[in-house]
């Protein structure tokens, strides 16, 4: 396993007795990709920011192998940052730019013996060293111009050798693709990762792109409202969203108010469907997940719910369509065309139901349409053909 | 005038042909004419005896320049770094002088510079002049201040001094902060965040300033008539005596105007190439 390079504990922050963290606590491996994912304002960046040291925790630490580093500066710091918008120096060509952390550093003179005296990196190195990243950046050739005659992906590549040519243990990324066209991304999105693994350091990556944080993450941190909701690798958040928040954030999600009858046994709609979760107490109430994809169309009389197309898009690969099931509407993600208006039955797999416990974040997300009044009247009796068939269900 | 809002622009080509060109027209063959009218290259050759006018000139204004360059940039520098209400009134205290007429403000300075005035009153009331007397065993009544270089130069200073201020403060707040930042991440101390990268990036500003501060310095004649008292003429008092002074030979005017222009022009050509780089960099 490898071991443990950054830990936040208990990290806070307020501007103006504003709070932007609420007690982080997060650790960080050595050469882990790790992603801080959320909305705007939930407080990544800041907690990017604080590790690179640009601000210092209201309370909390900043370890570093160990080691308290909430004073150090950032030029002190073995962390290199990736901004937002590249800050090439403009007045400086590509060469220089990339040198320019390299001319910042001294080190022991090893021609002094009391290894007191320190020297500049000798030109040759320098050299070398910024030549060896142009080619990591596929920028050979390029020494000479000046980031103004880049392009935008150039430009960023440009940020990304800056930053590495330092040997940092850790390089920041703030959201660097953000400028970039949707094309650009994808490539960049397997250029960063690839470039990652060649340099085997740790990534630590802000952005509010989930697919962004899904392609490319070992470990997905997410984040709401300054606090982490959700910390796991990307097939964990995906299949196993701790909460509604997140549930909603990555990817589609229907969630559904539901109720833990038993372990593996959940009731919506006044139905039960066996799902493969347990833990919770005996008919707790609990939020129900259920992702577009996983969703099986069905002839009516097969359904074990029962439902009205509302709206169908054509997405290319799928229909996206929305089916309203008493008033709460769906999201299911087909190859099938269901025109508008048609009645149609699902069939839900075990492994497709998700349960959370109920949170915050309960009833604010997971409907396609706006919440419905409709979805209180559930016991009416024009239910009592789809309750017959939830019994065979068992 | 591919562009029908091009005609506005007409008055303005007008006036600039009236009152700029025809007058520079008009100095240079004055400055190839002798005092009958005839081709001659006297004016340019008897300036010789003129050398340490010139010499004073260049020297004074450049002297301004670089106090100018001194004071105006940490200010700006400084500046930037207030919050926006510190920011406004210190904009306003450095243009309030400008506001009131170039002359009534140098003539406040001679009664303040002058034998009895208020700097020598003070200098008196608290006993700076009879401590340097018993120090240097002199019997000083006064502080000779005006008719000095050193009052034309702060003249010049007091004057012109916003002129440096305002394009370096206008330079140094469109500073990309996260380039600053980018700097320290990369391992840059406070000296070296500002020399590497605030200072080269503040380059076009201070070309500006120097330029704005250094070109009616080297010609102004105000200042120096009334603050150097004749006694320390230059280059401006020079050409006005060879047009409205006793001296009155308006060719010699001519052509010692001539030179300066080109002296200047020649100056801030090369000034500008040398900072053409950074230029670029800041448009960006």
């Amino acid at each position: 396993m490898s071991k443990e390079l950054i830990r936040l504990r208990d990290l806070c922050m307020a501007y103006d007795n504003e709070p932007v963290l609420n007690n982080i606590n997060l650790y960080i491996n050595d050469k882990e990709f790790l992603t801080l994912l959320g909305p705007s304002g939930c407080g990544k960046t800041t907690t990017l920011r604080i590790i690179g040291g640009f601000v210092t925790p209201t309370s909390g630490d900043v370890l570093f192998d160990g080691v308290r580093i909430n004073d150090v500066p950032p030029y002190q710091r073995q962390i290199n940052t990736v901004f937002q918008k590249y800050a090439l120096f403009p007045h400086l060509n590509v060469f220089e730019n990339i040198a320019f952390g390299l001319r910042m550093q001294k080190r022991p003179d090893p021609s002094d013996p009391t290894g007191k005296r320190m020297m500049k990196i000798p030109e040759e190195e320098i050299r070398e060293r910024v030549m060896e990243m142009l080619e990591v950046i596929s920028l050979k050739g390029f020494e000479n111009r000046r980031p103004d005659a880049l392009s935008g992906g150039q430009q960023q590549r440009v940020a990304i050798a800056r930053a590495l040519v330092n040997k940092p243990k850790v390089l920041l990324l703030d959201e660097p693709l953000g400028a970039l066209d949707l094309k650009l991304r994808k490539d960049m999105q397997i250029e960063l990762k690839r470039i990652q693994q060649q340099v085997g350091i740790t990534f630590i990556y802000v952005t509010h792109d989930q697919e962004e944080a899904l392609t490319m993450s070992d470990t997905i941190v997410v984040m709401d409202k300054g606090s982490i909701q959700q910390i796991g690798t990307p097939e964990d958040i995906y299949n196993e969203p701790k909460n509604a928040f997140v549930a909603d954030f990555i990817g589609e999600s229907n969630i559904i108010d539901g109720v833990m009858v038993r372990d593996k046994l959940v009731q919506m709609y006044g139905k039960q469907f066996p799902c493969l979760d347990g833990g919770f107490a005996e008919n707790e109430p609990v939020d129900v997940v259920i992702r577009p994809e996983d969703i099986d169309i069905v002839p009516v009389e097969q359904g074990q719910l029962t439902g009205t197309v509302t709206n169908v898009t054509f997405k290319g690969m799928q229909y996206d369509i929305i089916v309203d099931f008493r008033g709460f509407k769906w999201l299911i993600q087909t190859t099938d065309h269901s025109p508008v208006g048609a009645r149609i039955g699902i069939k839900l797999d075990p492994d497709s139901i998700h349960v959370m416990k109920k949170s915050a974040y309960s009833g604010m997300f997971g409907d396609y349409s706006s919440f419905s009044e409709e979805y209180d009247e559930l016991d009416d009796a024009s239910l009592a053909l789809d309750e017959e068939e939830s019994g065979d269900e068992e | 005038m591919k562009n029908k809002l091009s005609r506005f622009a007409i008055p303005y080509v007008i006036w600039m042909a009236l009152f700029v060109v025809a007058p520079i027209i008009m100095v240079v063959v004055y400055a190839f004419s002798s005092a009958d009218g005839g081709f001659t290259l006297d004016n340019f050759s008897n300036m010789g005896t003129y050398a340490v006018v010139f010499g004073r000139s260049f020297k004074l204004a450049f002297i301004a320049t670089v106090i100018c360059l001194a004071i105006g940039y940490p200010v700006s520098y400084m500046m930037s770094k207030e919050g926006p209400g510190f920011q406004r009134i210190a904009m306003v205290l450095i243009m309030l002088p400008m506001w009131i007429n170039f002359l009534l403000r140098t003539y406040s300075w001679m009664s303040i510079l002058e034998n009895n005035g208020l700097l020598n009153q003070l200098f008196r009331s608290i006993g700076l002049i009879s401590l340097y007397n018993r120090v240097f065993g002199t019997e000083l009544q006064f502080f000779p201040m005006m008719n000095t270089q050193g009052a034309v130069v702060l003249g010049m200073v007091y004057n012109y001094l916003p002129f440096m201020i305002l394009p370096i403060y206008s330079v140094i707040i469109k500073l990309d902060n996260s380039l600053i930042e980018a700097a320290r991440d990369l391992g840059a101390n406070s000296i070296n965040v500002f020399r590497r990268v605030i200072l080269p990036l503040s380059f076009p500003g201070i070309l500006s300033g120097i330029t704005m501060v250094f070109v009616p310095s080297v010609s102004t004649f105000a200042i120096s008539k009334m603050l150097g008292g004749g006694t320390e003429m230059i280059l401006g008092d020079l050409i006005e005596q060879q047009f409205l002074g006793g001296a009155y030979n308006p060719q010699l005017g001519a052509a010692i105007s001539l030179v300066m222009m080109v002296i200047v022009v020649v100056c801030m050509v090369v000034m500008n190439r040398f900072g053409e780089g950074e230029e670029q960099a800041v448009m960006l």
